[in-house]
């Protein structure tokens, strides 16, 4: 591991001013962070430790939805009593992604901000445009089974890891995010990536020194929650493909429709149209099938990887039908 | 740095570089040797301590951000002549065979079935907000952070399920 400075924030003042310097990185529960800068993925010249800031708080906010703060760990949002009643999807994605111990040291900020697992990215021996701009792409044309089918560029093909960032999107979730001014704002999740374009190093719309505050839920969603992930093992795995549904059905048509999913584009990927084509219709195999046929429309396998659009295909077509599924 | 660590009841005082994990503090500096690096990157679980009752990984852990925790090590947990229940029933069930990894796995079963009985819900849970019941099943999959690469599995299992049996007696 390169050396470091290592400097403790007792106010997020101090973070973000700290977080200023060239070469800083905020560390909190550092489970990603130390595992890559100790392979060399990773150099920050100073850890700005931010878990002191009491950034640990789940909260009830004035509109009835959720703040969840900063620092709140995976396990701990996981297991809260309000997200496990009203926001299921959320718990159930938390819970399928890593170990009982990540979960225990991981936060909500950390979660978001996590770097992809594309092997590529991991080994410094190979070409990574995310972690060398400009040094090229070995992951195409190599080993893609993890890789995207969607939202990919000529420059990078490395899927976001997260299983939590994919229930948020279905969720409608926003970003708390405190700048270097000491001003804080939202932005919603679904701004909140960037796709890979031409720099795949830069992954959000953050700036230097933002510090992430909270995640924002709006009020608990009527409807069904579900989140089905999909992997290589039953545990322990990042997923080849997920999807995290909020769909409610009224009068036996479909009412609304949010869906996100996860393992198969550079960030949490959700499809508008695809979503639309299912509202006000009555639950079908053929209803299903459009929706994936129109978020499936621009999808590209990458050798390895070809197998993930019929398997995105049937994992919505299937969360679709138990979503929608009369309840005896 | 000046960094201090509360380990299984005694505080240290130690002087060390940023840079040195709560593993390598425990191990190389402390000499706790009881808690084992196996990949070193969070993967296999073999360095599993408690951090304030919780299961973590020491290897993912830098020690300097740790100096206001308590911190329980398998030599906390009992010694040849104390077994705690999990050891015990370890040694019982046969769950090991090299043994390496057998550190980190009765941490991990320690925190785990302190998890259950707080109604933690895991993956494999049907119901978010019932009651959990300690079964094979459910035991596998919040064990999934701890590899064997011997295969022990079998007898890790029986030997957390038997602990889980007693706790619901008592």
């Amino acid at each position: 591991m390169k050396p470091f400075d290592y400097v403790r924030a007792l106010g997020p003042g101090d973070a973000t001013a700290a977080a200023g310097r060239e070469g800083a990185a905020f560390i909190a529960g550092g489970t990603n962070l130390l595992d890559l800068m100790k392979l060399g993925v990773m150099t920050p010249s100073t850890l700005v430790d931010i878990t002191h800031l009491h950034l640990d708080r789940v909260e009830t906010t004035e509109d009835a939805g959720l703040r969840i703060g900063a620092l709140v760990t995976n396990s701990d949002l996981a297991n809260h009593a309000a997200v496990r009643r009203d926001y299921a999807v959320l718990s159930r994605a938390l819970l399928a992604g890593a170990s009982g111990q990540l979960r225990n040291k991981a936060t909500t900020g950390g979660n978001l901000l996590q770097r992809t697992r594309c092997p590529y990215f991991y080994d410094t021996a190979m070409a990574c445009n995310k972690r060398d701009p400009g040094s090229g792409c070995r992951a195409i044309g190599g080993v893609t089974r993890l890789h995207a089918i969607l939202g990919a560029s000529a420059h990078c093909i490395a899927t976001h890891p997260s299983d939590m960032a994919v229930a948020m999107l279905a969720l409608g979730a926003g970003v708390e995010v405190e700048g270097a001014d000491g001003k804080r704002r939202v932005v919603a999740l679904d701004d909140f990536y960037r796709l890979p374009g031409e720099w795949p190093d830069i992954e959000t719309v953050l700036e230097p020194g933002d510090l992430i505050t909270a995640v924002l839920l709006p009020p608990p969603p009527q409807g069904r929650q579900i989140y089905r992930k999909v992997r290589d093992r039953a545990s322990y795995a990042f997923a080849l493909a997920s999807v995290a549904a909020v769909i409610r059905v009224d009068s036996g048509r479909i009412a609304s429709a949010a869906l996100a999913f996860g393992g198969i584009a550079p960030r949490p990927w959700r499809d508008g149209d695809a979503e639309a084509a299912l509202i006000g219709e009555v639950p079908s195999r053929e209803v299903f099938e459009r929706a994936a046929d129109i978020l499936l429309a621009d999808a590209q396998g990458q050798g390895g990887n070809e197998f993930k659009i019929d398997l995105t295909r049937r994992l919505l077509v299937s969360v679709l039908t138990e979503a929608t599924e009369e309840r005896t | 740095m000046q960094t201090r660590l509360h380990v299984n009841g005694t505080t240290h005082h130690l002087d060390i570089d940023p840079r040195t994990t709560l593993l390598d503090a425990l191990r190389d500096h402390l000499r706790l040797t009881g808690s084992k690096k196996g990949c070193d990157h969070g993967q296999c679980g073999a360095c599993t301590v408690l951090l304030n009752g919780r299961r973590i990984n020491a290897c993912l852990a830098l020690a300097c951000m740790h100096d206001h925790d308590e911190i329980i090590t398998i030599e906390g947990l009992g010694g040849p002549d104390d077994l705690s229940p999990l050891q015990a029933a370890f040694v019982a069930h046969d769950g090991y065979q090299c043994g390496y990894c057998t550190p980190g796995q009765i941490c991990s079963a320690t925190a785990m079935l302190e998890e259950m009985a707080d109604g933690w819900p895991s993956h494999v849970t049907d119901d978010l907000t019932g009651a959990t019941k300690p079964d094979a099943t459910e035991i596998s999959e919040r064990m999934s952070g701890n590899l064997c690469r011997c295969s022990a599995y079998p007898n890790i299992v029986d030997a957390i399920l038997a602990v889980a049996a007693e706790r619901t007696r008592a």
